[in-house]
């Protein structure tokens, strides 16, 4: 298996507190993968470091992407490179057409594939092709925009934070949906999550932890360690002695 | 220059097809060069009175009672050369329970050193429907000054809608000064978009006074303003009547060294009457900007794109 994303060492600090406390993890390209743990585990954060977002550039470590360090590229750059982001709560556009946003980033930017890609995550071009992505869109629906967005990107490598955040279960079918679509076209998808509904989705799972990577492995295997042991993060940092169990016992 | 070779040439800096207009005669519309009236087709239901004066025209246009009509009535005025004064009295009448709506282009494309200036008196009769939509086309050079004053009085259950928009070319200076009085369950709503860069001035006065029970308004200003371009923005609510309802939006993007300025005013003096406001002033928002960036745009052209989306440029439409 080729690796396409690679992380080394990764060590973040934001306020004061390591966020990221020597994160190391490759990401094979092809594969769905899953990052899975406890609120303040550093995913989201892991997958903003990946994008190069604003406070979560100054950081230890390797990032590397195709071979080479993308540490210092801009966010655009990485895009243009294959790399892209679906927010957990997407950005509302006043005004902003959901056409027009969808070709922003689209390799096609045809009205026969802004028509494809919203067909795709479900929504009828007829109605929803016009209207601004903006508050007057359910978050569900707003999700669905930016996955069409991404659809039309033709992304090599996909970051999902909170797929299922705030969404009924048909938009979680189209999000599932779309999975088949980047896994069919080759594309890498990282999927940022605690539940375990969305990490069955995904080939390979990663429990991170105050800011490591405490266990990996298949999503069987990481599910039903999440589910009998990571109790004791839910509500607090682990202690030393906690996190120690938790490397025994993988 | 002939005359038609004027209107052609206003028609093309606005990027509309004359030939497309003027086939289409069941679309009322005036056309207007400096002081003189160059173009006049009417519909039914539809008056218009001009004169043409040293520096601009003076009109009269009515609607009459109980009329409807079918499509926006087109307004294209501007002038062609480079510097002059076009001056413009106005006076717009929409009789009781009448339906109209105008679409005008305002364009000066060569602009140098053009000051324009609209003094407009409307009345929207009692249950009158009345929407106005002006989209002002300048030059690259920003060498006019635009001052478009109204003053309206919506009568009792009528509705008066008006939207200006100025985003392509530079602004120049600008000073919008729009003024409504608003009877009882009449609605006036009132918007402005506008964007500036160089050295660009905006000034906005957008007022409604409600008067009447159940009157309603919203008057909403979005501007941006980039390089060291100014904006003031002035809107007063003022609501005296029971159950009078209003809302005032601004939002203006501020980039480089401009500056933007927004002094809502609310004044309430009926305890039944209930008005909000809302003021954003700041730089683009750096979640809509980085999602876009992380679309492969770059930082201007992310930028721009969330800028055209506040503004919104309108589809022009003849029905």
């Amino acid at each position: 298996m080729n690796t396409i994303l690679q992380l080394r060492d990764i060590v973040l600090t934001l306020g004061g507190k390591r966020i990221l406390d020597g994160l190391t993890i490759d990401f094979w390209e092809g594969h769905i993968h899953a990052l899975i743990g406890p609120n303040g585990a550093g995913k989201s954060t892991t997958a903003n470091l990946i994008m190069g977002l604003a406070g979560y550039r100054n950081f230890q470590g390797e990032l590397i992407y195709q071979g080479e360090s993308i540490a210092d590229w801009s966010i655009d750059r990485r895009a243009r490179a294959g790399i892209t982001l679906a927010w957990q709560e997407p950005a509302r556009f006043e005004g902003l057409s959901a056409r027009r946003f969808i070709q922003a980033g689209a390799k096609d930017r045809s009205e026969a594939r802004v028509c494809e890609v919203l067909e795709e995550v479900g929504l009828d071009p007829g109605r929803y092709a016009d209207r601004a992505v903006d508050r007057t869109l359910s978050g569900g629906e707003r999700k669905r925009i930016e996955l069409a967005s991404i659809l039309a990107m033709e992304p090599r490598l996909v970051l999902m934070d909170e797929p299922d955040s705030g969404i009924d279960v048909e938009a979680l079918e189209c999000i599932f949906g779309a999975l088949k679509f980047f896994k069919q076209q080759g594309a890498t998808v990282i999927m940022i999550t605690h539940s375990l509904a969305v990490l069955r989705r995904a080939e390979h799972a990663f429990l991170v932890c105050c800011g490591k990577v405490v266990n990996k492995g298949s999503v069987e295997k990481i599910s039903r360690y999440f589910e009998q042991k990571c109790h004791v993060c839910d509500d607090r940092t682990p202690t030393l002695a906690e996190l120690e169990d938790i490397r025994v016992g993988s | 220059m002939s005359d038609r070779s004027l209107l052609e040439q206003l028609y093309q800096s606005i990027g509309v097809n004359p030939h497309d207009l003027w086939g289409r005669l069941d679309v009322a519309r005036i056309e207007i060069h400096a002081n003189r009236v160059l173009g006049v087709h009417l519909v039914p239901g539809l008056e218009v009175e001009a004169e043409s004066r040293a520096e601009g025209i003076a009109a009269t246009i009515a609607v009459r009672p109980g009329a409807r009509l079918m499509h926006p009535v087109q307004v294209c005025f501007g002038m062609i050369p480079d510097n002059g004064v076009q001056q413009i009295e106005l006076r717009i009448e929409i009789g009781a329970g009448a339906r109209a709506g105008v679409v005008a282009h305002c364009t000066f494309p060569n602009a140098r050193n053009i000051r324009h200036e609209m003094n407009a008196a409307l009345e929207i009769g009692p249950g009158a429907e009345y929407a106005y939509f002006e989209r002002h086309v300048h030059g690259a050079e920003g060498g006019v000054l635009v001052i478009p004053k109204s003053k309206v009085v919506v009568r009792e259950g009528g509705r008066y809608q008006t939207d200006f928009e100025l985003i392509k070319g530079r602004v120049g200076r600008i000073e919008i000064d729009v003024e409504a009085a608003v009877e009882a369950h009449a609605t006036a709503d009132i918007s402005a978009r506008v964007s500036g860069r160089g050295d660009d001035a905006i000034t906005i006065r957008e007022t409604a006074h409600l008067a009447g029970e159940y009157a309603r308004s919203v008057l909403c200003t979005s501007i941006a303003v980039r390089d060291r371009a100014t904006a003031e923005v002035f809107n007063t609510l003022t609501a005296t009547a029971p159950f009078a309802r209003g809302h005032v939006d601004c939002k203006e993007i501020v980039q480089g060294e401009a500056v933007a300025r927004a002094v809502p005013i609310v004044d309430v003096r009926h305890p039944k009457a209930h008005v909000t406001h809302e003021a954003a002033i700041g730089s683009v928002d750096a979640k809509q900007l980085e999602t876009l960036m992380s679309r492969g745009l770059n930082e201007d052209d992310a930028t721009d794109l969330i800028i055209e989306g506040l503004l919104g440029e309108k589809r022009q439409r003849l029905d």
